[in-house]
């Protein structure tokens, strides 16, 4: 085949790909972009024309915009914090030899397999409901008082939430790297006297570096992106408690019909994604050339 | 003694580790155990372990009520759907950009990459305002199409990886052979690969059956998964704990089988390649 054919088979292979992605994408990106410096709401077609900064200006000023971002880093935070320490302590300990290691393995790993409404409903009814609950039923046992999960502590119980399901993420990508650990090294440095602190400090935790990095990634642009938890537990309450920025720009839009606010939010949502994209297409193109 | 000692250690860290394993599995399993109680059982308190009279009448019920085959075969629909047009548009992407590499490969990956990392409310406005006034919300086409795009991105990188491992010299052998393109890549590549094409289809399968933005905000009855049904749920009009239950074990146990047949791979999908 002539290398001018292979152009053309390579560029008819590669096309639908690309296109789809642009046209389902690119334009409804640029087309947020172009909306948020539009007048524009469903519920007054009659509203029209150029607002310069204004859309944004009236999401900044929104006085759920500021809990929003508060409540959206907390959540990133907050499920990190657990996913990540957690995980590599599951990682470790389903590394060691066990009786029945791949049976333990598999329920483990089962939450991150179920749907988010799913698992949102099952914590939010039958563990955190304050009189029927399994929690309600510990603290009782515990002589403490019941607790309002959802109306208390909406943040810290939706972080428990999405905690959750993605602490088998973090043990699964941690027991990956964890197997391709050097296993001569490993007891080379236990014959030279090295404890199981000092080998996790100096030859475990430097060999889990890029999977750390991995995890956070990739958990951070899932978490930022937190909705259908939230749409199903708290609805963003009580007051704006547990409203992060994807469902503060979803309420503006499809329930208030604030289109050009919304468009400005999702702008700002985009421009926060990113700043981790950065990072997240750095490291998997390093990956590449590799 | 001396023998003796791994042992006990290997004892205790199977007690540890059992423990932990059976805590993060709990809440599946009450939920599949409510599903099989009465509801005033299912409200009990205190929580009653075991029901007294195991029921199937909650999966029976959950159906009657609410069609929820019906919801059932809206899920399939979108994640088979999106997953085998996916796959006809990712292998040849995939293909192209692995065996014949331009000066433009990387910058394509790393493009595609970056449309996955943008939040999807970036799109949610336009995308829910051309579905109204097309009539694709509430359509089953339509909320397939939006999650076929949604996960193109990770199905081309993950089909990207596997092919980059087989040499290229058997698929040139094909050509000089005589082989077309069609050819080559029909009989070929996809024997060569099918570990990482049938894992790259389970990964996107279970991506679209779980998914949970696009599905809660462009659809509503007609085109409505099982998440979006699911969700129904959630308003409190009494308390159905053991219909949830039902409808939730069934929503949940294909994806979980896939997921516990896939696991392995899975790691290097949801890493776009970094953690092998």
């Amino acid at each position: 085949m002539s290398g001018h054919r292979m152009k053309t088979v390579n560029r008819l292979a590669l096309a639908p790909s690309v296109l789809l992605l642009v046209i389902g994408m690119i334009v409804p990106l640029a087309t947020t972009l172009w909306l948020s410096f539009r007048l524009y709401n469903l519920m007054n077609p009659a509203l029209d024309g150029f607002a310069g900064w204004s859309n944004y200006a009236f999401f900044l000023t929104d006085p759920a915009f500021l809990p929003a971002i508060v409540n959206t880093l907390l959540m990133v935070g907050g499920v990190l914090a657990i996913t990540v320490v957690g995980g590599i302590l599951f990682g470790l300990l389903f590394d060691q030899p066990m009786w029945g290691r791949g049976f333990t393995r598999l329920l483990v790993i089962a939450p991150f397999f179920v749907m988010p409404t799913v698992s949102a409903l099952v914590w939010k009814n039958m563990f955190m409901h304050p009189a029927y609950g399994i929690f309600a039923w510990i603290s009782m046992k515990l002589g403490l008082p019941q607790v309002e999960w959802l109306s208390n502590y909406p943040l810290l119980s939706i972080v428990i939430i999405v905690s959750w399901q993605w602490l088998p993420f973090a043990t699964l990508i941690f027991l990956t790297a964890l197997q391709s650990l050097d296993n001569e090294q490993q007891e080379a440095a236990r014959m030279d006297g090295a404890g199981p602190i000092d080998r996790f400090i100096y030859l475990i935790l430097p060999h889990l570096g890029r999977a750390i990095a991995v995890v956070i990634l990739m958990e951070t642009i899932f978490i930022l992106a937190i909705f259908a938890e939230i749409f199903v537990t708290t609805s963003g309450g009580p007051g704006y408690a547990s409203t992060n920025l994807p469902y503060l720009i979803y309420v503006q839009a499809l329930m208030q019909f604030d289109v050009g606010a919304a468009s400005a939010g999702a702008i700002i949502a985009v421009i926060l994604a990113n700043i981790v994209a950065v990072f997240a297409i750095r490291l998997a193109g390093k990956n590449l050339t590799a | 003694m001396r023998s003796l000692r791994p042992i006990l250690f290997k004892a205790a860290i199977t007690c540890l580790g059992w423990t932990v394993a059976m805590l993060m599995f709990f809440p599946i399993l009450w939920t599949v155990l409510t599903s099989f109680k009465t509801e005033v059982e299912a409200i009990a308190f205190p929580p009653v372990f075991l029901p007294a009279q195991w029921t199937l009448e909650n999966y029976f019920e959950v159906h009657a009520r609410s069609e929820y085959f019906s919801h059932f075969l809206n899920s399939v629909v979108i994640s088979l759907g999106s997953t085998v047009i996916g796959m006809v548009l990712a292998i040849p992407a995939a293909w192209s950009m692995a065996f014949q590499p331009t000066s433009w490969t990387r910058h394509i990956l790393m493009w595609m990459l970056s449309t996955k990392m943008m939040p999807a409310v970036g799109a949610l406005v336009p995308i829910f305002l051309i579905f109204k006034s097309v009539g694709l919300l509430d359509t089953l086409p339509g909320i397939t199409l939006v999650v076929l795009t949604a996960n193109l991105p990770i199905m081309v990188w993950m089909l990207y990886t596997y092919f980059k491992e087989i040499p290229s010299d058997i698929l040139e052998a094909a050509r000089i052979d005589g082989a077309t393109t069609v050819g080559e890549l029909v009989y070929v590549l996809l024997p060569m690969s099918l570990p990482g094409v049938a894992s790259t289809m389970l990964l996107n399968i279970i991506l679209a059956w779980n998914e949970a933005f696009w599905t809660l905000s462009l659809t509503a009855v007609k085109a409505a998964p099982l998440t979006a049904f699911i969700a129904s749920y959630s308003s409190p009009q009494g308390l159905f704990w053991a219909k949830l239950s039902a409808a939730s074990t069934l929503a949940i146990a294909p994806i979980l089988i896939i997921g516990w047949i896939s696991q392995k791979q899975l790691v290097r999908g949801l890493t776009f390649g970094a953690v092998k």
